[in-house]
């Protein structure tokens, strides 16, 4: 899947990107988790060879750089699908049943959470509340959000026909 | 009832746009501070106002704003810091001010940088707000477009500019010393305190971090004046606050209503009481981090004090609903994996005390607990209490689980007893 697209270095534009971002900032590791994800939204996850260039360009070890990349949740050092499923797994969900959906999910992409499928279309992973509380159980989809799940929303949202 | 906070936001959240948001009266308190008044009268305002943190701790807004240094030779520059991380689970009212209303956290932005005499403000986003942050970046494009962000904001001589930062995600953001170190690109690990931000927050620069429902009231109490902003609520504290709802009740949902609303009104009248089937057994009142209040307690009026009275905290103001049908114990160790998850790792009672919570909780709803596990976990609840540990999630997690020892101990006992859990079978 990806693994082709990231054996290319960083473009120059994305570069200029980056540096644009540290002139956001008094010191420009700053910019560093901003960096992280916005080379995540071009190649979906973040590679040694990516950490090493965005480390570069701000000043930091590539050490350090990979310690912030690992303490935070939506930046991924590995690489995924070519959707992100994040089913909440907090309180208000949980009361209104997202253990069933998780099932469900589960048995519709043959995965187990923090696994992806098999066609590398979707990676499933849990995910602390996403303030939807109101519609739980509640996922994102990428950058979308979606609410009052059940089996019958979530075959509706992976376009699965009853 | 006046709902100044949620006056321009649709039922479907499409948000105004500049033109839109100057035609409902926008962007007047901007020229009114930056037209005549001197940044310690716009402190003075909020001061007079009473208005109290929405972020959970409830500290009065004007007395922080009045801790920054006045003299900006010798401090150098200062920071406005909005706390946008939002991850309280159960909690979801400022993604509601965030995407219902853009315009007005920028406007807010303005007063108080101006008001502490900052030149530069960050807004610290949650991640996961991606509507937010595309509705925000577009509100600060127009903003600066049209003056009001930039050099010489309207002629006046001040500068600001704003920045939309978003985060990595982790719930310890939220903890405003943590925000400060993540938004430096760092790993969010607390800090002491003090020194305070006010004097020494990012960069070591004077700082001061608010929530965005904090902030929402700041360009009202400038239009409308202090009195007004006190007459709002129905009880000592001034002002609406956004409420919510969520678990097995009718409508779930948030609601700006006068600070003080009971709870009760706001389940029964608001949230459409509890769904067919469904009985209410206790609520955690503002979020995860605050202790459970039992049905008997339900008439609580939802302001700081009150709230203290039963026990508990207002916290984030989102009510979480416990119903006859879930299991309680469930539901502790479902709290307990959040916080034992999101700890930052930095001291040892939390770091190694919550898993170990969540692993006893887990034990006893499997059916494998022992009653010394009951005693174990109430040392817990000591250990990891108020001034043990680093910050104040340690703490904040122990809130429900004190609680829970005390109101589920029958609970607690049938499940030690039966070896199962009561309710796997029943739900
Ligand atoms: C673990 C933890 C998480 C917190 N999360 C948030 C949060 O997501 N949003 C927020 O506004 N305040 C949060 N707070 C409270 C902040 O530390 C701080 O009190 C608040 O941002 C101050 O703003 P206010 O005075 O306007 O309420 C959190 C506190 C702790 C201890
Ligand atoms: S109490 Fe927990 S979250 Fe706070 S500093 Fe200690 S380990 Fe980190
Ligand atoms: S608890 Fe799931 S969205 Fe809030």
């Amino acid at each position: 899947m990806s693994i082709v697209e990231t054996e290319a270095g960083l473009t120059a534009e994305q570069r200029a990107a980056i540096e644009a971002m540290a002139g956001h900032y008094d010191d420009k590791r700053a910019a560093c988790i901003e960096a992280l994800r916005y080379v995540q939204g071009h190649y979906r996850w973040v590679s040694d060879r990516h950490l090493a260039e965005v480390a570069a360009l701000l000043d930091m070890s590539r050490a350090d750089l990979d310690g912030v990349a690992t303490y935070y949740n939506l930046i991924f050092r590995r690489p995924v699908g070519e959707h992100v499923i994040f089913l909440c797994d907090s309180i208000s969900c949980w009361v209104m049943g997202r253990e069933a959906v998780n099932a469900h999910l589960c048995k519709r992409l043959g995965i187990q959470p923090g696994e992806t499928s098999k066609d590398g279309a979707y990676t499933l992973l849990p995910i602390v509340c996403i303030g939807h509380c109101d519609h739980a159980p509640a996922m994102l989809l990428d950058d979308e959000l979606h609410g009052d799940l059940d089996a019958v929303r979530i075959d509706t949202i992976l376009g699965i026909q009853p | 009832m006046e709902t100044p906070l949620t006056n321009n936001i649709r039922p479907d959240r499409e948000p105004l746009d500049i033109e839109g948001y100057e035609q409902a009266g926008g962007y007047r308190a901007v020229r009114k501070v930056l037209g005549g008044m001197a940044p310690a009268d716009v402190i003075e305002a909020i001061t007079q106002s009473k208005l109290r943190g929405r972020g959970g701790a409830g500290f009065p807004t004007g007395i922080k704003w009045s801790l920054v240094p006045k003299d900006l030779a010798a401090s150098g520059p200062h920071y406005l810091v909005v706390n946008a991380d939002e991850m309280e689970p159960g909690t979801f009212k400022d993604r509601l001010l965030l995407e219902g209303d853009p315009h007005q956290m920028i406007e807010a932005v303005i007063v108080a940088a101006y008001a502490i005499q900052a030149e530069t403000a960050y807004i610290f986003l949650r991640g996961e707000y991606f509507l937010a942050e595309r509705r925000l970046r577009r509100a600060v494009g127009e903003a600066d477009a049209r003056g009001y962000l930039g050099t010489n904001i309207l002629g006046s001589g001040y500068d600001l500019a704003v920045h939309v930062h978003a985060s990595g995600g982790r719930y310890i953001c939220g903890e405003e010393t943590a925000l400060l170190t993540a938004l430096e690109g760092r790993r969010a690990v607390p800090r002491a305190k003090p020194p305070f931000p006010q004097t020494s927050g990012l960069w070591g620069k004077p700082t001061v971090v608010n929530n965005v429902e904090t902030l929402c009231n700041v360009p009202h109490i400038i239009n409308n004046g202090a009195d007004w902003f006190m007459g709002l609520g129905r009880g000592e504290d001034g002002g609406t606050k956004i409420y919510g709802a969520s678990g097995r009740v009718r409508r779930p949902g948030s609601w700006e209503l006068p600070m003080s609303t009971p709870l009760c009104e706001i389940i029964e009248e608001h949230a459409g009481g509890m769904r067919d089937g469904y009985e209410l057994r206790g609520v955690l009142p503002g979020g995860l981090s605050t202790s459970f209040i039992m049905a008997d307690d339900i008439e609580v009026k939802m302001d700081f004090a009150s709230v203290e009275k039963v026990g508990s905290r207002l916290g984030t103001g989102a009510v979480i609903v416990l119903d006859q049908r879930t299991c309680p114990i469930g539901m502790l160790r479902n709290l307990e994996h959040f916080f034992a998850q999101e700890s930052c790792g930095w001291c040892t009672p939390c770091r190694d005390g919550l898993p170990w919570v969540e692993r006893l909780l887990a034990g006893i709803e499997a059916g494998e607990g022992e009653m010394d596990d009951l005693d174990i976990l109430e040392q817990h609840v000591k250990f990891l209490g108020p001034g043990r540990t680093f910050c104040a999630h340690a703490p904040g997690a122990m809130a429900p689980l004190a609680s829970g020892l005390k109101y589920f101990r029958a609970e607690f006992e049938q499940h030690i007893h039966e070896k199962r859990c009561p309710w796997n079978e029943a739900h």
